[in-house]
Parts: C-alpha cells; sequence; structure tokens
C-alpha cells in the first residue's frame, strides 16, 4: 500500500500551533480532539462521582447538601453520557472510519470542525450553571417534570447546552453516514465492512432519528416554564407522564447508541488477539440491527411504575425481554470466536475479554429487570444504578479503553507501556467490581437510587462501594500517565502494530500520516 | 480535626469489612419476600430469573475461561480457521428464545394479578408532597399527614453531630404511622400535589409513582400483622431521601378500635377534616 506516502503539494501550507487546532478539518486532528475532550469530561464526571461515594461512604450528612447531592448525580450522568461516552465514539469514529473504508477523510470535513468545537463550549454552558444562583440542574439527567421545572437560573442555561450538545451529535453523525456510504474503497461492500464501520453506521442512524426527540421534550419543558404552555401539567390537561415517554423515546436507543460502538470494537479486538476471524460476522450485523430496531419499541419499560395500562406493560415487557436474543447471539459469537483461537493477552485484549465478561452481568440484571413485576421491586433502586454502570462503565468505558490501547499505537507511532497498562487494567477491573457489584445487594435489600443519606442497614455495602469508586477513579490516573508518555515517546510501532490485527488501518505507516489513501486501495 | 476524621474513616472502614462478613445475613443481599401474596409471587420470579441467568452465565462464561485457559498462543496451539456455523446459531438464537417464553408466562400471571384492583374491601389514598406523605382513609372521615420522625430529622442535618447508628431506625421513621388491617383487599389511591414521587413498600411488593394530577391505583392484601418500612423512590428534590414510610398491619378489629379513636381525634365532620388537612399542609410547608 504505497498510495499513502505520495506527496502532498496540491494540500495548502497548513497552520500550526492553536489555529492548526481550531481550523482544522482533517479527520485525525478532529478525531485526537474529541477523544482528549472526553478524557478530560470523563475525569470531570468522575470527580463529581466521587463526591456522591464520598458522600454515601456513610451513614448521616457529612460532605455535601443534598440539594448539591442532586446536583452531582444529574451532572455526572449528563457530563458521563454527553461528554465523555459519545464524543469518545465519535473520535474513534472520526480517526478509524476512513482509515477503516479507504477514504482519505470524512466526507463533510467543515462540518466535523464545527460539531466537535460546539461541545466545548455546550459543557462551559452546562459546567458553568453549577455557579449559578440556585445551583445547577438536580432533577436527575432524564430531567421529569414538574421537578425539573423547579432548576433555578440554571434552567434555560441547561437546555440550551443540550441542544448545542445535540446539534453536535447530530452533525457528527450525519458524517459518519456519509463517509460510509459515499467514500469506501473501491470493493468494499457492505457486508465486508469491519464491523466497527457497521456498528456506527447503525449509531449514526439511531441518532438522527432520536436527537431530535430529545431536543423537542426539552423545547417543551422551556415553553411550560416561559410561554405559559401547559404540555406537562395536569392543570393545562397536560400529562406529566407524555415527557417520560418522549424522553424514553429518545432515552432507549441513547443507551444502544452508547454501546453499539462498543460492540464494533470488542468485535475488532477478539478476533486480532485470538489470530482467528470473527465468529458470525454476518449475524453480527443483524443482530446490531434488530438491536437497533427493538430499540425503538421498548421505551417504556423505564416506566412500568407510572400506572400504564396493563397491555402496555406486556407489550413493553415481551419486547424488552426479546432483546435478550439478538444480544446473547452476540455474547456466543464472541465465545466462539475465542474457541480454538491462539489467544495473547495484551492490554486491549484485557479489556475486551472484561467487557464480554462484565457486560453480559449487566445483560443479565437487564434481562431481571426486564420483567415488569419484578421490576415493580428492582425501579429506581441501586439494582438499577448496579445494572447501567456494569453496562456503561464495564461495557461501553471498558471497550473505549480497549480501543485507545488497540490503535494508540497507529495514532502515536508508539507503543504504550505493557507494564501500566496491565496495572491498568488489573486495578480498573478490581476496584469497579468492588464498586458496582454490592450496589445490587443495596437495591435488593432496598435502598432507592438519588438519596444523599440512608439509613443505617445498608451502611456496609456503600462503603465497600465507596472504597471501589475511590480505588477506580485513582486508577485511572494510571491510564492518563500511561498516555502522556506514549504521545511522548516510546517504543516504535509498526504499520502493523498487533500480530493478528486486520484491515486497512493497519496497512498505513505508524503513526498514520497526516494525509492517508488520496488514492483509494483496492478491496478484494 | 483533619487526623481525627482520617482516623475515623480508616477505622470505620476496617469495621466495615470486619463487620460484613460476620453479618453475612442474606436478608442485606437480596429481596424480601415480603408479607402478601403478590410479593411472594414477584420474590420468586426473581429468584427464577435470577437462577436462569446464573445457568446461562455458567456455561457461556464456563465455555469462555476454558477458552482463555486452554486456547492461548503461549501453548503453542495454531488457530482453528471456522469462522460460522448456521446450525449452531440457529440453536443459540431459538433457545434462548424459548427459555424466554417459559419466562414471560408467570410473569403474564402476575402482571394480571397485581392489575385487578376490583372486590377491594377499603379504599386509602396517598398523596406525595414535597417531603412527606399524606393518607386519607376514604369514606372513613380520617385523614392525617405522615413525616420523617423528629430524632431521624435532628441527626440528618450535615454536621449534626449526631451518630445515626444510635438513632432509633435512622430514616426509616415516621411521626405517625400509616395503620392498616391484615386479611383485607385494601386498594391504593396514589397521586401527588407537586412533583412525582413513588410510593415504595417493598413488603408489599411493588412501588408505584404518585404523579400531580393524575390518581394510580393499585392494591394489596397484608397476610401478617407486623411494622413494615419503606421510603419516597422518584427523585423529588431536596428531601427525597427523607420521606420514609412506615406501614402498621394489625388485625381488623384492632384497626377498626383504631379508625374509631382517630375519629374522635380529628373531630367528627367531613368538612373539619377537609380543612384539617390542608391546613396541616401549610403548616407542614411553612416549617421545612
Amino acid at each position: 500500500m504505497t498510495a499513502t506516502t505520495q506527496d502532498h503539494a496540491h494540500h495548502e501550507a497548513e497552520p500550526t500551533g492553536l489555529k492548526r487546532w481550531l481550523v482544522t478539518t482533517n479527520h485525525k486532528d478532529i478525531g485526537s480532539m474529541y477523544l482528549l475532550f472526553s478524557l478530560a469530561m470523563f475525569l470531570v464526571g468522575g470527580a463529581m462521582a466521587l463526591v456522591i461515594r464520598a458522600e454515601l461512604f456513610q451513614p448521616g450528612l457529612q460532605v455535601v447538601d443534598p440539594y448539591f447531592f442532586n446536583q452531582m448525580t444529574t451532572m455526572h450522568a449528563l457530563v458521563m453520557i454527553f461528554g465523555a461516552v459519545m464524543p469518545a465514539f465519535t473520535g474513534l469514529a472520526n480517526w478509524m472510519i476512513p482509515l477503516m473504508v479507504g477514504a482519505p477523510d470524512m466526507a463533510l470535513p467543515r462540518m466535523n470542525n464545527w460539531s466537535f468545537w460546539l461541545l466545548p463550549f455546550g459543557f462551559a454552558i452546562l459546567l458553568s450553571t453549577l455557579f449559578m444562583p440556585g445551583g445547577g440542574p438536580a432533577g436527575g439527567w432524564t430531567m421529569y417534570p414538574p421537578l425539573m421545572l423547579q432548576t433555578g437560573t440554571a434552567f434555560p442555561f441547561v437546555i440550551f447546552a443540550i441542544h448545542v450538545l445535540g446539534i453536535s451529535s447530530i452533525m457528527g453523525s450525519i458524517n459518519v453516514i456519509a463517509t460510509i456510504l459515499n467514500m469506501r474503497a473501491p470493493g468494499m461492500t457492505l457486508m465486508k465492512m469491519p464491523l466497527f464501520v457497521w456498528t456506527w453506521l447503525i449509531t449514526a442512524y439511531l441518532m438522527i432519528a432520536v436527537m431530535p426527540v430529545l431536543a423537542g421534550a426539552i423545547t417543551m419543558l422551556l415553553t411550560d416554564q416561559y410561554f405559559g404552555t401547559t404540555f406537562f401539567s395536569a392543570a393545562g390537561g397536560g400529562d406529566p407522564v407524555l415527557y417520560q415517554h418522549i424522553f424514553w423515546f429518545f432515552g432507549h436507543p441513547e443507551v444502544y447508541i452508547l454501546i453499539l460502538p462498543a460492540f464494533g470494537i470488542i468485535s475488532t479486538i477478539i478476533p486480532a488477539f485470538t489470530r482467528k476471524p470473527l465468529f458470525g460476522y454476518s449475524s453480527m450485523v443483524y443482530a446490531t440491527a434488530s438491536i437497533a430496531f427493538l430499540s425503538f419499541i421498548v421505551w417504556a419499560h423505564h416506566m412500568f411504575t407510572v400506572g400504564m395500562p396493563l397491555a402496555g406493560q406486556l407489550f413493553f415487557m415481551y419486547a424488552t425481554m426479546l432483546i435478550a436474543v439478538p444480544t446473547g447471539v452476540k455474547v456466543f459469537n464472541w465465545v466462539a470466536t475465542m474457541w480454538r483461537g491462539a489467544m495473547t493477552f495484551e492490554t486491549p485484549m484485557l479489556f475486551a475479554l472484561a467487557f464480554v465478561f462484565l457486560f453480559t452481568i449487566g445483560g443479565f440484571s437487564g434481562l431481571m429487570l426486564a420483567i415488569a413485576p419484578a421490576d415493580f421491586q428492582y425501579h429506581d433502586t441501586y439494582f438499577v444504578v448496579a445494572h447501567f454502570h456494569y453496562v456503561l462503565v464495564t461495557g461501553a468505558v471498558f471497550a473505549i479503553l480497549a480501543a485507545a490501547y488497540y490503535w494508540l499505537p497507529k495514532w502515536t507511532g508508539h507503543m504504550y507501556s505493557e507494564r501500566l497498562g496491565q496495572w491498568h487494567f488489573w486495578l480498573s477491573v478490581i476496584f469497579v467490581n468492588v464498586l458496582f457489584f454490592p450496589q445490587h445487594f443495596l437495591g435488593l435489600a432496598g435502598m432507592p437510587r438519588r438519596i444523599p443519606d440512608y439509613s443505617v442497614q445498608f451502611a456496609d455495602w456503600n462503603m465497600i462501594s465507596s472504597i471501589g469508586g475511590f480505588g477506580f477513579g485513582f486508577a485511572q490516573l494510571i491510564f492518563v500517565w500511561l498516555l502522556y508518555k506514549c504521545i511522548r515517546g516510546g517504543q516504535k510501532a509498526e504499520a502493523r502494530a498487533w500480530e493478528g490485527a486486520e484491515g486497512l488501518e493497519w496497512e498505513v505507516p505508524s503513526p498514520a500520516p497526516h494525509h492517508t489513501f488520496d488514492t483509494p486501495p483496492v478491496v478484494r | 480535626m483533619r487526623m481525627t476524621t482520617a482516623n475515623g474513616l480508616i477505622g470505620s472502614m476496617a469495621l466495615a469489612l470486619f463487620s460484613t462478613t460476620a453479618s453475612a445475613d442474606l436478608g442485606l443481599i437480596n429481596m424480601t419476600r415480603g408479607v402478601t401474596e403478590s410479593s411472594r409471587q414477584i420474590y420468586d420470579l426473581h429468584m427464577t430469573i435470577f437462577s436462569i441467568t446464573v445457568a446461562i452465565g455458567l456455561l457461556v462464561f464456563g465455555a469462555m475461561f476454558y477458552s482463555i485457559f486452554r486456547h492461548r498462543k503461549a501453548r503453542g496451539v495454531k488457530p482453528a480457521k471456522f469462522h460460522h456455523s448456521t446450525a449452531v446459531e440457529i440453536v443459540w438464537t431459538v433457545i434462548p428464545l424459548g427459555i424466554l417464553v417459559a419466562m414471560a408466562v408467570p410473569a403474564t400471571q402476575t402482571l394480571i394479578d397485581l392489575d385487578d384492583t376490583s372486590e377491594s374491601e377499603m379504599t386509602v389514598k396517598v398523596t406525595g408532597y414535597q417531603w412527606f406523605w399524606g393518607y386519607e382513609y376514604m369514606d372513613e372521615d380520617v385523614q392525617f399527614l405522615s413525616r420523617l420522625d423528629v430524632d431521624s430529622d435532628r441527626a440528618r442535618r450535615l454536621g449534626s453531630g449526631v451518630e445515626p447508628a444510635s438513632v432509633d431506625n435512622y430514616l426509616q421513621n415516621v411521626d405517625k404511622r400509616l395503620v392498616l388491617p391484615v386479611d383485607t383487599k385494601i386498594r391504593f389511591q396514589i397521586t401527588a400535589a407537586d412533583v412525582i414521587h413513588s410510593w415504595w413498600m417493598p413488603d408489599l411488593g411493588w412501588k408505584k409513582d404518585a404523579i400531580p394530577g393524575f390518581v394510580n391505583e393499585t392494591w394489596t392484601r397484608i397476610d401478617e400483622p407486623g411494622v413494615y418500612r419503606g421510603r419516597c423512590a422518584e427523585l423529588c428534590g431536596r428531601d427525597h431521601g427523607f420521606m420514609p414510610i412506615v406501614v402498621e398491619a394489625v388485625e381488623k378489629d384492632e384497626f377498626q378500635a383504631w379508625l374509631a379513636e382517630q375519629r374522635g381525634e380529628t373531630g367528627a365532620t367531613a368538612d373539619a377534616a377537609e380543612t384539617n388537612e390542608d391546613e396541616q399542609v401549610g403548616d407542614a410547608l411553612a416549617s421545612r
């Protein structure tokens, strides 16, 4: 593949310094900015989680006021979802999709720049609400009215910030779809695309479908607050539950937006380190598409306790249980890929294996939550908190970390320190379970979520959970240090950094040159 | 000061680790069986689906760890080349589907039971307020508010200096309990006055959202007399964590005697009771 090392005379001289990053239209630069921004937000959101765990370390209030505690739970979720996980996936998409499909850049490079640069401003607004009179939003990231309407000065700023983040996501998705559908190398048919590209294509459609729904829901909140509408107020003929239906029509596809690209990452990494092709490629694609379809018809399982008609409860219970089938197919395929492979256990593989194990545990608790009558007990307890942190932290976040380790050699041209990587992995995987596993017990024993203080029978597991939280949090600093070292130097990475790695991204040198695939490669 | 806190933290950390192993009590890590037919059905559903996931987990993780130990490059294995098998893929699509159908049957039955509020013998209206509960025994002229008890309320203030463990039923005690008769089908009508709350009594097997402007219905039939404790389950603002629920289930005749006593206390006419609740809410809101 010599197409990548030709001369770049037709490119204009590129600005350097700060301006390079401000005006860049290069997918690699923008991808790096997305990833670093996401890491920063991960640390900010993590700091908020530590405030929460510090307060919950013991019964009684020791650290923060209950109202500030509620701001922390709300902001932690918004920052982690919209600031850490989604931008990390978009960063990976920016970096890897053009390389994986043999395209020179994303289809819409200027829009790409704008969709990134909206994020820092969106988050500056969102985080600044913590310092406004009346504090930041404290009604939970789901922003249910009428509680959300009690927010102080921060209210319109929060809604504006979420609009900005939504616009950024939609533009990012349009870009991904345009790139995948139009810029694949000759010979790369849809069913030859790497799974990461497939899962992102489906994710992008989900985002375009549901981000406007979220925008609609929060705009209705805004007009209820300031313009005299009563969409969500019974006093004017509206219904607070209507908001929940609209929100979760966005919210459930949203949780798949947070996990489908992770499926793609795991489906890339496991074959590379088992030195064996992915088992059931086409069933992986169909399973992803099925999950995406089902995500639109299960939203009310988040609301089993709002008092739906029996028929509604039954429908949403059955539809939700169905999701276990395609998700099961994926897990079985990953295990079948490992079966009779020749595995090695470098850091990306360790995170991928931990993903398969721990995400599946999150899937199991998800199946339990699907059983509507049992959900009458589980709902709004720490059991739910444990469930979604298993799928989002040991699921989405572990996949992102696996991806970072896997592609760092390609991005930086250096191998990361395997020793630090192993430390990071083992500390993370131990502490994350100390952190979240006891939360299953707490929920089942009767502890509701989103409370700053609890009765004393919950004290033991909360203390253990908090110890896990601090351990997990500080373990992430190893990753920051490893990243710093890897960017600065290290053992030179080969073009194909991993023995079993497959795909066009490994055909270009490491680090990937600023411009790649100016002439498309040919895929057989 | 800082030193003492640090020492205290380390001490209590060690204590927690020790006492957790010492008091390994299943009640603290699992759902309660509760005291109603429905709550036992729900507990059984919970344990069934849990057992199914454990069984599937053992199979899947067993295969995975077998593979991790046996199929590793360090053992000099050559990777196989297979990459799909239609038969296997059909099998592992159809079998889970079958398990789900088997699970859906009892779940559906329980859901239908829980939905049927007909033939109830009495009705209690529950109203959620920021941050206390209001109870009204319909057609009985008895209504009152139920709030976090004074001891917990004092201890839970930031920097109160009161050790929560020293308070009787910290955060799960109220000033006035909801008294209910056993062996009686009781219909609940649940609503809220300000924001959404959720009335959750684990021993009854369910929670139900309290939504302003709407009334949700559900029911229970308590088997055993006793004192049961629950709490608000839906984030409802600053003091969401501080609005517990206490149900005292008593024999039917005791309940009638209690009702009569209440009627004596709260005045003779319905009108009086009505103003009474409004005033009480006003007082409660003013005092918070």
